[in-house]
């Protein structure tokens, strides 16, 4: 039993309630760091520590964190991993950190995290916090992944800094600009959208043929 | 004087900062759908902008040369109390305008463009008169964006859209063709 709340938790975040696609939170870095797919993994792994750390912090001391002031110290505590998760970076990937720039700093901002500890992390147990940042973590570092592979494909002919097709593919240099960010992501939520609208009729249809069926 | 006019241009023209830089998206998504509210919510931005522009030099030059780790705690910190302490000054002084902006002030601590804003003048080194142009420039251009994306979106309530596509998805696409209308500003700067 309590390893299946653990799990519900977790699956919740990467896929139902993935923060990206099905809620449209932390667009931010989203569309400003996908412009391959190296620096959208790096992001995300930073967003994933960032989140997964202030979130067991914050319910540890849920407890003592008084109601008023709440906002404030989730974000000190944000803003303590974002800076750890900053030098990290500096020090081991150069390269990465210096691409990524600004935005390092900016996922303090980000408000899927403060948006976690405030909805989950300050009112439940540290286990389910954890589970619960791994999974939104996790959804969006999927998130992160696909857009970030779909704008190197198609803008740069490669994946992972690797080309994929021959010498006559012409890369389509609007996607690794800015408009590509925000047409990517438009299409990827017409797409789920578009599953969601089938599910629905299918589901409909379901339940017409049991009713008739009766 | 030419170079702060040019700071002040790139800042809301050719590195627009929803449009190019992806900042700020929350508000330009969410609160996008009248003219008059994105309006409201543009000024209300620019004017904590300013503010944190201010702050963010004084911090810079007197504090944090002696703690540079310190800088992103300073300034999230900065840029929360500054809300609260305009929300108050606000109150105070215009309870009208205060009523007028509602929700739209404390709301303005988690938008990403004041953050970075202050995170980009610090890292060009700006000085004083080069950051509060920069803030101004960024808050107008922030402002531009949210009332282009709102006037479309008022315009598209209007017209039969399939329901598949409708919602953020084609805020998105719209989103999407303006960022590339604002690419053609580009060629502003290679031509000097």
């Amino acid at each position: 039993m309590k390893k299946n709340e653990s799990y519900e938790e977790f699956i919740k975040g990467v896929w139902r309630d993935n923060p990206v696609f099905a809620q449209v939170l932390g667009m931010c870095p989203m569309l400003a760091v996908t412009n391959s797919a190296i620096n959208a993994v790096a992001m995300g792994m930073a967003t994933f520590f960032v989140l997964v750390g202030s979130s067991f912090l914050v319910s540890s001391f849920r407890n003592w964190i008084p109601k008023q002031v709440r906002i404030s110290c989730f974000i000190i505590i944000i803003a303590t991993f974002v800076t750890i998760a900053d030098y990290t970076l500096l020090a081991l990937v150069p390269k990465v950190h210096k691409e990524l720039g600004a935005f390092i700093p900016l996922i303090v901002a980000n408000c899927l995290i403060l948006g976690r500890q405030e909805a989950f992390a300050s009112r439940y147990p540290t286990r389910l916090a954890v589970m619960d940042a791994l999974g939104m973590a996790a959804g969006f570092l999927l998130a992160l992944f696909s857009l970030g592979a779909v704008r190197e494909i198609l803008g740069d002919g490669a994946l992972f800094g690797v080309k994929l097709f021959s010498e006559n593919f012409e890369p389509w240099v609007i996607m690794i600009l800015p408009p590509g960010g925000f047409l990517t992501l438009g299409v990827i939520l017409l797409f789920f959208n578009w599953i969601k609208f089938k599910k629905d009729e299918f589901l409909e249809d379901v339940a017409e043929a049991e009713r008739s069926g009766n | 004087m030419e170079n702060l006019l040019w700071v002040f241009v790139s800042a809301v023209l050719v590195n627009n900062f929803v449009l190019t830089y992806f900042l700020g998206l929350c508000p330009f998504l969410g609160v996008s759908n009248s003219l008059e509210t994105s309006a409201r919510l543009g000024l209300a931005t620019t004017f904590v902008m300013l503010v944190t522009a201010v702050c963010a030099w004084i911090l810079n030059t007197y504090v944090l040369i002696h703690a540079p780790y310190l800088r992103l705690i300073c300034f999230i910190v900065v840029i929360a109390s500054t809300v609260q302490f305009i929300e108050m000054l606000i109150k105070k002084l215009s309870p009208a305008l205060f009523r007028a902006m509602g929700i739209f002030l404390p709301l303005i601590t988690t938008n990403c463009a004041i953050l970075g804003l202050a995170i980009f003048a610090t890292n060009r080194g700006y000085g004083f008169w080069e950051g509060i142009v920069y803030a101004l420039g960024a808050g107008i251009g922030f402002t531009l964006a949210l009332v282009l994306l709102a006037g479309l979106r008022e315009e598209a309530e209007l017209s039969s859209i399939p329901k598949l596509i409708q919602g953020t998805a084609m805020n998105l696409i719209i989103a999407g063709i303006l960022s590339m209308a604002f690419m053609g500003f580009a060629g502003l700067f290679s031509s000097t």
